[in-house]
């Protein structure tokens, strides 16, 4: 039994009249001591996937599972006390801006009825260990986005919980706040075994940490797997989308110019030889490198290029099957991918 | 000036200060809670109830848009069963904490309503029911605007109990009244309403630095 098994899930919002399907018919079971992504485009309704884990958000049609336990069929009594196993952070950190770093990290212990005193103890062991034990006494608004992301996330470890959600924990930081957050998650996961949901809109969040991925598009679930199936050899619209990384700043693929490009994928293994030139002294015609790129994917270096292939079709396909021979993932890219 | 005048003064001062103080600290009694109804039931509220709103988004309006002075006397023989009498400064509480209590829910509904949404929601998610975010979160975030409506809530009772002195109130508002309109005593009206500017000022400023000292969103 996975920890969280999500089953069929569907939530409709009614509007004045009208109703919006956010959720559509989603089922997913994320692994205990997991670091699980969730991907998909600002709509595609991430949020409330992740809001129903804890039940902020009453799913209309499905069923959500923590250790077996179905959430649909506790008291308001027994949910709340569930959630103060799951922690949760969030893209605006959330803090109580009126009490200071500590007070906010002992409100989740207060609310569990714990002691102030050893809720005080609890709260300096876990400032310590997002390195904020020089802060105690600030408030969060002497924090940076940064700090307040470390407070958050000592705030919502205080009840060992079992499962950390994370809502787009990291988008409002800039790149290096963000992956020191996202080291501080990884060892948090390792340490604690904590299983961890991270809900993205980036690419780069998803293969830095996570080691499986669900990909959501317009409420629906496209595609999930492991972290680097899917970044080797993304088979939904949606996954390729977010893989040419529109979001990061990259120039998308149809701009750059060239009649039929593919995108290949280098693994460890693959990546000191020369591959590429191997293969151009081979054929003998030259391809276009459109846009190369490593990335760290579960500590291993992944390699991906694009390259713009000459008009030649039997050409195409002997670089295609050479490329394919030389162990690397290929896969065609479209005119809107 | 004669002695009895400044006697007359002093004891001026106290009332003023009883009712306004009495009127505040009862109008809050029934005004705080009556507020936090308001924002619970509310559209965007913890637990919203659309007909208990628009009961108590009625009563609210109607005693609010009633003028003072026509309050203070339509309560008359209401005043008289609560208080015993209805003159003097005990009795103008009465109608003062009526008037104040629906003005004192709308200021305390709109302190609590820019409490913000994200910090109910990470309160829900480690587990507090409503009453431990209504105590432990909209209270404590809102704190200084709760202060700064306090403040001004203060303020307007300050003046809504000098009007009250045309009614036999009691208070400066009394004194100004009797020696000045009836009286045509100038000097003893010039000076009550120098002595309300100043417990006017007074207020303004201690309220004011009280709250801007309670909160932490500054650096
Ligand atoms: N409380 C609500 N009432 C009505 N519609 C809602 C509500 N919450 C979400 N929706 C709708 O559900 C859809 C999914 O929203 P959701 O917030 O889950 O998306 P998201 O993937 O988290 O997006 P973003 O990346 O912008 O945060 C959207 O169309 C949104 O408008
Ligand atoms: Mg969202």
């Amino acid at each position: 039994m996975s920890e969280i098994e999500i089953i069929n899930l569907t939530k409709r919002f009614e509007i004045e009249g009208h109703s919006v399907v956010a959720l559509d018919g989603v089922s997913l079971s994320i692994e205990k001591g997991d670091i699980f992504g969730i991907i998909g485009m600002s709509g595609a309704g991430k949020s409330t996937l992740v809001r129903s884990i804890n039940y902020l958000e009453k799913p209309t049609e499905g069923r959500v599972l923590i250790d077996g336990v179905e959430m649909g069929g506790l008291t308001e009594a027994e949910l709340r006390k569930k959630r103060s196993k799951i922690g949760m952070i969030f893209q605006n950190f959330n803090l109580l801006e009126q009490k200071n770093v500590t007070d906010n990290v002992c409100f989740p212990l207060e609310i569990a009825g714990i002691k102030k005193k050893e809720a005080r103890k609890r709260a300096k062991e876990l400032l310590g260990l997002v390195k904020l034990g020089d802060k105690e006494k600030a408030y969060p608004a002497q924090l940076s986005g940064g700090q307040k992301q470390r407070v958050a996330i000592a705030r919502a470890l205080a009840t060992d919980p079992q499962i950390l959600l994370c809502d787009e924990a990291t988008s409002a930081l800039d790149p290096q706040t963000s992956a020191s957050i996202l080291e501080l998650i990884r060892e948090i996961n390792r340490k604690l075994g904590i299983t961890v949901v991270i809900i993205t809109h980036q690419m780069s969040v998803v293969t830095d940490v996570c080691r499986n991925v669900a990909i959501i598009d317009s409420g629906r679930l496209v595609e999930t797997g492991p972290v680097e199936a899917i970044f080797a050899n993304p088979g939904s619209d949606a996954a390729k989308e977010l893989l040419a990384g529109k979001k990061e700043g990259y120039i998308p693929v149809k701009t750059l110019d060239a009649g039929r490009r593919i995108r290949i994928v280098f693994r460890e293994n693959s990546a000191y030889e020369p591959v590429i030139a191997n293969m151009i002294l081979k054929a003998g015609v030259p391809v276009n490198i459109l846009k190369a790129d490593t990335r760290n994917i579960g500590g291993k270096a992944v390699g991906e290029m694009l390259l713009g292939l000459p008009e030649d079709e039997a050409k195409q396909e002997e670089i295609i099957s050479g490329l394919k021979e030389a162990g690397l993932t290929v896969t065609e890219v479209s005119e809107n991918g | 000036m004669d002695e009895k005048v400044v006697e007359m003064i002093i004891k001026g001062i106290g009332e003023t200060l009883y009712m306004t103080l009495g009127s505040v600290i009862a109008g809050y009694v029934v005004g705080l809670p009556l507020g936090i109804l308001l924002y619970v039931s509310g559209k965007k509220g913890l637990k919203p109830n659309f007909v208990l709103y628009r009961i108590l988004d009625f009563i609210c309006n109607i005693i609010r848009s009633i003028p003072f002075l026509i309050l203070l006397i339509l309560l008359i023989p209401f005043t008289r069963a609560v208080v015993g009498q209805s003159y003097g400064s005990t009795a103008t509480i009465v109608p003062l904490v009526i008037c104040a209590a629906p003005y004192i829910a709308r200021v305390v509904e709109s302190s609590l309503s820019e409490v913000d949404q994200g910090v109910i929601e990470a309160a829900r998610s480690m587990g507090a029911g409503n009453f431990r975010i209504i105590t432990g979160v909209l209270l404590v975030e809102a704190r200084t605007s709760l202060m700064t409506g306090f403040t001004i809530t203060t303020g307007i009772l300050l003046g809504y109990s000098a009007m009250s002195g045309t009614v036999g109130g009691g208070g400066l508002g009394d004194i100004a009244v009797r020696y000045g309109y009836y009286r045509w005593q100038t000097d003893i009206m010039l000076i009550t309403v120098v002595l309300l500017i100043l417990i006017f000022q007074i207020i303004q400023t201690v309220g004011m630095k009280v709250s801007a000292h309670f909160d932490h969103r500054k650096r």
